[in-house]
């Protein structure tokens, strides 16, 4: 079921927030990590808002 | 002992096909194309996929991969490889498998089958497959700078060009399948257009009351389409609100280049986020229910194994089995798009490299699976509805009894009263001359459906749910590749005017948007006013133009594999990519050079030219404004040709001569990205 609920918001371009946030404790503790609304905005403009958004036909 | 089980899988996978291929006048139940093709794709996978994995690339489970020695939380997160198979197969499945198989359905099941089956077994997997490997190896690189590291920056700039031209090309197809689908159609149209309020609403709500909610404000988003669908019919009956959601083609045609500028000029979370969710949601849901639904259902085959039209003189299309079939089901078989998104998103996620046959060849596989079931979708709908759908209306008249009467004249008894009958169900004023595809499948999903769930009664119901899933999910890939295709026109005309790059001031993202819409408007357009229905003409540049990207990839994994010093099993892309060039370069040139008007560019706006002299207007045009704008749109297509001829025939000498110099060298020579073990936990 979690897999379920990860695999359709990746199908969107989310990737896990609490997968960042371990990224980030481990290789960057001194630096303040986004919010989880800033990591979804995030992800939500690099889905569209680069070459990179294309879908197929 | 362990391949038993894969022995028998293959004996039926064997049995299915013969059963199909020898079939003639009976009844075939649609299973038996469903369990060849499921039964086929295990053990291509089983074997032949694994084959490639360990012999050919030589797949390293110890060698990290781009989301582990450059994981960053964001663009590079090694992923568990089935979630990732559901993002990558969400990405590559789009209206292409759903429309080509149901276009080609008009020369029987059976060509279809065969080709889709073989042709995603040896070249459409084979070739997501490389890209996804090559990508994977080069910290996730997109296809333009893999062709530029591997074949040099000449061949980069002409992959990419290609590769624009291509979007356009797919735009303008899309949209104009829509078109088609929601012209003179006030129920499809009010559910379509209900879809924008509704997106801005959902965006509105993840924006600033629940931020991030995506599974919330999808099924509230959910909730009102089906509103939209089951209100929708009250306004098509309406005397007030029909009319004013009934549009005619040109108009329509107008409203979707103005959308589509808008669209990718808004904020992206304001209309296309949201509307992604939907269209992407609703897509996987529909594709599951469409594979339960022909389980459950086990219809019969009514489309005979071949018609006649497999020499030629079809009425959806035109030109014979060789070579047009293999360019009408691009996707499904192969797809060069999917070399872009092969080389996008999918290789910053993936976590091992023995991940990569499941996800490249894997999803692949899925989407041919996908493209079957719109086959067996077109092939048990009468084929007098199936051709009273997808032929011109300059060769059937307006009217169910002239349809009726041309259709019952091309072999497929049908009666005007059956025409009738079945547009009322679906809740249409007509069914005569609906091409693009999307109906007849929307037709074909609602017998489905509804033998399912709820019988006749909810057949309208279902009808403008298909036509609403189709038209949503082509509509975001209109935005979305609207947008794609504004950045790649910016990084291209930033290699000649830096400024022009994305992220320097507003101006070039206005003026790449305009350039954009512009391009992929104005095929939109000729197809609208084609008076042989559009599709006709454009489909087959798409699926040139298509199949042509998916040469240029099967050609740079062919370099790669030389230059990995492994050309003993270059074999695996020599042979698809043979395949692909004699198909795509004698179909663009049938088209450009063809002696025959229905099929040649050139002989058309010969024809048409020298009676534009004679100072007579031919049918189908009106006047001689058609007749110099159809002489006009021959020329462009031809152009077209030309150009996507030009950039083929480029790359493959790029290709033997970078192949050439690698046999010359005695070790690799490759550009791969530092190997890099996994680190050990």
């Amino acid at each position: 079921m979690r897999m379920l609920r990860q695999m359709l918001r990746l199908m969107v371009g989310q990737p896990p927030y609490e997968v960042y946030l371990a990224h980030m404790a481990r290789v960057h503790p001194d630096a303040t990590p986004m919010t989880r609304v800033e990591f979804f905005r995030n992800r939500e403009q690099a889905r569209f808002g680069g070459a990179g958004g294309g879908k197929c036909c | 002992m362990k391949h038993i089980p894969w022995i028998i899988l293959a004996i039926v996978g064997a049995v299915c096909l013969a059963v199909l291929a020898v079939s003639r006048g009976e009844a075939v139940n649609a299973l038996w194309i469903v369990v060849a093709a499921v039964s086929c794709f295990l053990v291509a996978y089983r074997y032949y996929a694994l084959y490639i994995a360990r012999h050919v690339m030589r797949l390293d489970p110890t060698r990290a991969t781009p989301a582990i020695y450059r994981a960053d939380g964001l663009d590079y997160v090694a992923t568990d490889r089935r979630v990732l198979f559901g993002h990558h197969f969400a990405a590559i499945a789009g209206a292409g498998p759903l429309v080509g198989p149901v276009l080609a359905a008009q020369m029987g099941y059976l060509p279809g089958t065969l080709w889709i089956i073989f042709g995603v077994v040896l070249a459409g997997a084979v070739q997501d497959f490389m890209v996804l490997f090559i990508s994977m190896r080069r910290d996730g690189k997109s296809l333009g700078e893999l062709v530029r590291m591997e074949m040099g920056a000449v061949a980069g700039t002409i992959a990419l060009a290609g590769a624009f031209l291509i979007m356009v090309i797919i735009l303008a197809v899309l949209a104009l399948i829509v078109v088609r689908a929601l012209a003179e159609s006030p129920w499809g149209m009010f559910t379509v257009a209900a879809t924008i309020p509704l997106a801005l609403a959902m965006g509105i709500y993840t924006r600033w009351i629940r931020p991030g909610r995506i599974g919330e404000v999808s099924v509230l988003g959910f909730v009102g389409l089906i509103a939209a669908i089951v209100f929708g019919q009250n306004v098509a009956a309406s005397g007030v609100w029909g009319p004013l959601f009934t549009f005619t083609p040109q108009t329509l045609c107008w409203i979707l280049i103005g959308y589509g500028a808008l669209a990718s000029l808004l904020p992206v979370w304001l209309l296309l986020a949201p509307r992604d969710y939907l269209s992407t949601f609703l897509k996987i849901g529909a594709i599951t229910a469409l594979a339960v639904g022909i389980v459950v259902m086990a219809p019969p085959l009514r489309m005979p194994a071949l018609t006649q039209f497999v020499g030629g003189g079809g009425p959806a299309w035109s030109g014979a089995l060789f070579p047009f079939l293999f360019i009408t089901i691009a996707c499904g078989a192969v797809s060069g798009f999917h070399a872009l998104i092969a080389s996008g998103t999918t290789p910053k996620l993936i976590g091992s490299e023995t991940d990569a046959p499941f996800i490249g060849y894997g999803a692949m596989l899925m989407e041919a699976f996908v493209a079957i079931m719109a086959l067996v979708g077109a092939s048990i709908l009468d084929p007098g509805i199936y051709f009273a759908m997808n032929s011109p209306a300059a060769v059937l008249g307006t009217d169910p009894v002239s349809a009726a009467h041309a259709v019952t004249a091309m072999g497929f008894p049908v009666s005007a009263d059956l025409l009738v009958q079945t547009a009322r169900d679906v809740g249409e004023h007509t069914i005569v001359s609906r091409t693009g595809g999307a109906p007849t499948l929307a037709v074909a999903m609602a017998e489905i459906f509804s033998h399912v769930a709820g019988g006749t009664t909810m057949k309208a119901f279902w009808y403008h749910f298909a036509i609403l899933f189709e038209a949503l999910f082509i509509l975001t890939a209109v935005d979305a590749g609207t947008r794609a295709g504004r950045f790649m026109l910016q990084d291209l005309i930033g290699l000649a005017v830096p400024s022009f790059r994305a992220g320097t001031s507003w101006l070039p993202g206005v003026v790449a948007t305009a350039l954009c819409v512009l391009s992929w408007g104005f095929f939109l357009y000729q197809g609208v006013t084609d008076p042989l229905g559009g599709v006709n003409t454009l489909w087959p540049v798409f699926g040139i133009s298509n199949q042509m990207l998916a040469a240029v990839a099967l050609m740079l994994a062919t370099t790669v594999l030389f230059r990995m010093k492994q050309q003993r099993y270059a074999w695996v892309t020599v042979i698809p990519t043979v395949w692909l060039l004699i198909c795509t370069l004698s179909a663009g040139s049938l088209k450009l050079l063809s002696s025959d008007p229905t099929v040649g560019f050139l002989a058309h706006a010969a024809k048409f030219g020298a009676a534009v002299e004679a100072g007579t207007v031919l049918a189908p045009a009106k006047s001689m404004e058609q007749m110099l704008a159809i002489v006009f749109n021959d020329r462009v297509d031809a152009g077209l040709c030309v150009i996507f001829l030009a950039v083929v025939i480029s790359l493959l000498f790029f290709t033997v001569r970078t192949c050439m110099a690698a046999l010359r060298e005695d070790r690799p020579t490759v550009n791969e990205s530092p190997v890099q073990l996994v680190p050990a936990e």
